[in-house]
């Protein structure tokens, strides 16, 4: 898609094809002769590792859609169906329901690789805006996805997670309710939210595929980041992305098809939720709604302010800094390899996510730090909804820290991709 | 260092979170058992799953429904009463004959009528109530959960139900236990409303409408097994992680054979890397 184009035809059906659809010559200019920097590392691989999450989600997906019967009065039965009476019908939910974990576990490394290598800066920005699009996408997805089985969690996580959007009552009064309507199809979550959700949960996967598509164009205008966030400068710097990649990346999905296939076989409902095997149940609330782990970062930024709309507006905003980073980040050095400040400060920020992530899956009054006791003899003392306060304040200051670090005093930067490979063989 | 100072962390995090996240959520620890079926290698054991499904017929199902199930389950492979000789489960004598010795509600073809014919093993497991009001009618106003996939609804799943069985007992001084409702020792409830003793003293368990089944000798089990409380509580929460996922063997198994696939392909596609790399500095 860049450059020259490699491509010969050799057989007289492929020269007769190139002038009428070059799609031979395509496949062999972005996936097997791309000059591709040969530095990248195992982080690099959770690009192709993403594109196989991808499909299989969606061939499981198709297989389940056959079988699954989107109706409020069916619906629980039918997964159960699945699980029992249809041929592998078990693997291939379970195969579906960890899948979506392990793409969203493959998505966090492949965004936390671009913000540590600086993947997001010039001449970048749009492929990594398309990235955060596709996130978004998958969010709203495995949102809806989950809502299906249409177990407790399933129709609860719907509620409050609907309900966020009420909050915009405080904005335009009506709106919230307005758009909370919307999603419903009525006046609460019921057949017609179920109906929707499994309409839109089966074609954002397909919209995913478009950006994914347009995510790679992106990638191979520029062509590949490297660790030293140096620019490729000449030939001796570059491999071909096939046989080179092509194996690296395929010994990399290999391995994490090992712990994949672990979940799957061994481990199926570790990362669900029990309450998601009783049937919904409009009267009887779940004493503890949880979303699934790969909100909880959010949920409990959500959760740490005390007012609706602003907590809402944070958690949105949480989202939307990723989308603003390459203007926030100023430093002319690309890798974090070589801003030996900026990395702290990254590495801070992945733990105090993660941490985050804990505090999402607690009881906001939960204490962590027992102080004291009050009157009815509880213990009191310093809790959840204190410490994601202070981790939701630190991710966003995080990307305020990007904005003034922009003079920081870096390492020297090396000439060329090959110089620092040379330099460690001495 | 950096990377160091990272992983220290990341490690500390999973410790300190992990055991954390473990103790908030099962509050009291249940009682110590160990099943055939625990763990990525462990079986079904069949003569444990035939008495559990015995305890269940005799005792539960009074109660309690199983709708997701259909007696011929019972006989498929991985089932209690799978018999190589009956590929079709629904050929099984097993199963016949259990399903034979229920009557099941039916509508009469001919006139219409209202009637009850023997089960066959296609028909699903007999609910004992026809309705929910009913249901609750004959529980004082609580509805037994259906049991199909009980050991998946419920955190700890057939360790949980083993306690829960053998989990009653005398009600602790200070809690106030309505008439028609029993205490269990691990039953999941907040009691802090019921209980007029210190605040951070709320005792663990909770207050439920069914009340202790599983006496010793209750039901007298084919193969001679001593039925003790713990031996029937035991057996039928066997039955009921096996009734919640029935392939749960079959899953495991497959699973060990993709794993050692997995293990080989990697092997192989690591050389094949290595080779292909060879002479290329990076």
């Amino acid at each position: 898609m860049s450059g020259p184009s490699s491509y010969e035809p050799k057989t007289a059906f492929e020269r007769w094809l190139d002038v009428r659809l070059p799609i031979i010559r395509m496949a062999n200019d972005t996936a097997l002769d791309f000059p591709t920097p040969k530095n990248l590392n195992y982080w690099w691989t959770f690009g192709g590792i993403l594109a196989v999450c991808l499909v299989i989600q969606i061939a499981s997906g198709v297989v389940l859609a056959m079988h699954y019967v989107p109706n409020a009065g069916l619906a629980f039965d039918s997964v159960e169906h699945i699980m029992r009476d249809v041929k592998h019908g078990w693997m291939i939910r379970f195969i579906h329901a960890n899948g979506a974990s392990m793409f969203f576990l493959a998505v966090y490394i492949h965004m936390a690789r671009g913000l540590y290598y600086g993947s997001y800066k010039a001449p970048r920005e749009v492929l990594w805006i398309l990235g955060c699009v596709i996130y978004l996408l998958m969010m709203a997805t495995a949102f809806m996805g989950y809502v299906l089985p249409w177990g407790q969690m399933s129709y609860y996580g719907a509620v409050v997670i609907t309900n966020l959007f009420s909050a915009f009552d405080g904005v335009i009064p009506g709106l919230g309710t307005y758009i909370t309507t919307l999603l419903w199809g009525g006046f609460s979550v019921d057949n017609p939210t179920l109906n929707r959700f499994f309409s839109l949960h089966y074609l954002l996967p397909f919209m995913i595929a478009g950006v994914v598509g347009l995510h790679i164009w992106a990638l191979h205008v520029p062509g590949n980041n490297n660790p030293t966030g140096v620019d490729v400068k000449s030939k001796s710097d570059t491999v071909p992305f096939h046989p080179y990649y092509t194996v690296k990346d395929g010994f990399a999905i290999v391995l994490f098809f090992i712990p994949f296939a672990w979940f799957v076989f061994f481990a199926p409902e570790a990362l669900g939720h029990a309450d998601n095997y009783v049937k919904a149940n409009p009267l009887a609330t779940p004493a503890h709604i949880v979303p699934e782990w790969y909100f909880l970062p959010f949920y409990a930024i959500l959760r740490s302010i005390p007012d609706k709309l602003m907590g809402v507006l944070a958690m949105f905003g949480a989202i939307a800094m990723l989308f603003a980073v390459p203007w926030l980040d100023r430093s002319p050095v690309r890798s974090m390899r070589y801003r030996p400040t900026a990395r702290w400060f990254f590495a801070i920020f992945i733990v105090a996510t993660i941490i985050l992530g804990w505090c999402g899956g607690q009881l906001p009054d939960d204490v962590i730090l027992p102080i004291g006791k009050s009157e009815t003899g509880a213990p009191t003392g310093f809790t959840v909804v204190w410490l994601s306060r202070i981790l939701a304040a630190y991710y966003f200051a995080y990307f305020g820290i990007l904005w003034f670090l922009k003079n920081e005093k870096t390492l020297p930067v090396p000439e060329t991709i090959s110089a620092p490979v040379l330099a460690e063989k001495v | 260092m950096l990377r160091k100072a990272l992983s220290a962390a990341a490690v500390l995090a999973c410790l300190t979170f992990g055991g954390a996240a473990s103790a908030a959520e099962h509050g009291h620890t249940l009682r110590p058992v160990t099943f055939s079926f625990d763990g990525p290698f462990g079986k079904f054991d069949r003569g444990s799953l035939q008495r559990g499904y015995k305890v269940y017929a005799e005792v539960c199902s009074s109660c309690h429904g199983m709708n997701l199930l259909s007696y011929r389950n019972l006989a498929q492979k991985g089932g209690p009463f799978f018999d190589e000789k009956y590929k079709n489960p629904n050929d099984n004598p097993y199963a016949k004959a259990i399903a034979a010795a229920i009557e099941v509600p039916d509508i009469d073809p001919d006139t219409g009528d209202a009637i009850t014919r023997p089960a066959t093993p296609a028909d699903r497991f007999k609910d004992p109530y026809p309705n929910e009001p009913a249901a609750r009618a004959g529980n004082g106003g609580a509805l037994p959960p259906d049991l199909s996939v009980i050991a998946k609804a419920r955190e700890g799943g057939a360790h949980y139900i083993y306690s829960l069985l053998t989990g009653y007992h005398e009600a602790p001084a200070g809690l106030t236990v309505a008439p028609g409702q029993y205490y269990d020792e691990y039953y999941k409830s907040d009691l802090s409303s019921a209980w007029k003793g210190p605040k951070d003293k709320v005792p663990p368990g909770g207050v439920l409408a069914m009340s202790f089944q599983l006496t010793p000798d209750r039901v007298a089990f084919d193969d001679g097994t001593p039925s003790s409380t713990d031996q029937e509580a035991k057996d039928v929460a066997a039955f009921l992680a096996w009734a919640a996922e029935p392939h749960a063997e079959e899953r495991k198994e497959t699973g060990l054979a993709v794993m050692i696939y997995l293990l080989i392909f990697a092997g192989i596609t690591y050389l094949s890397y290595r080779r292909i790399w060879k002479n290329v500095a990076h």
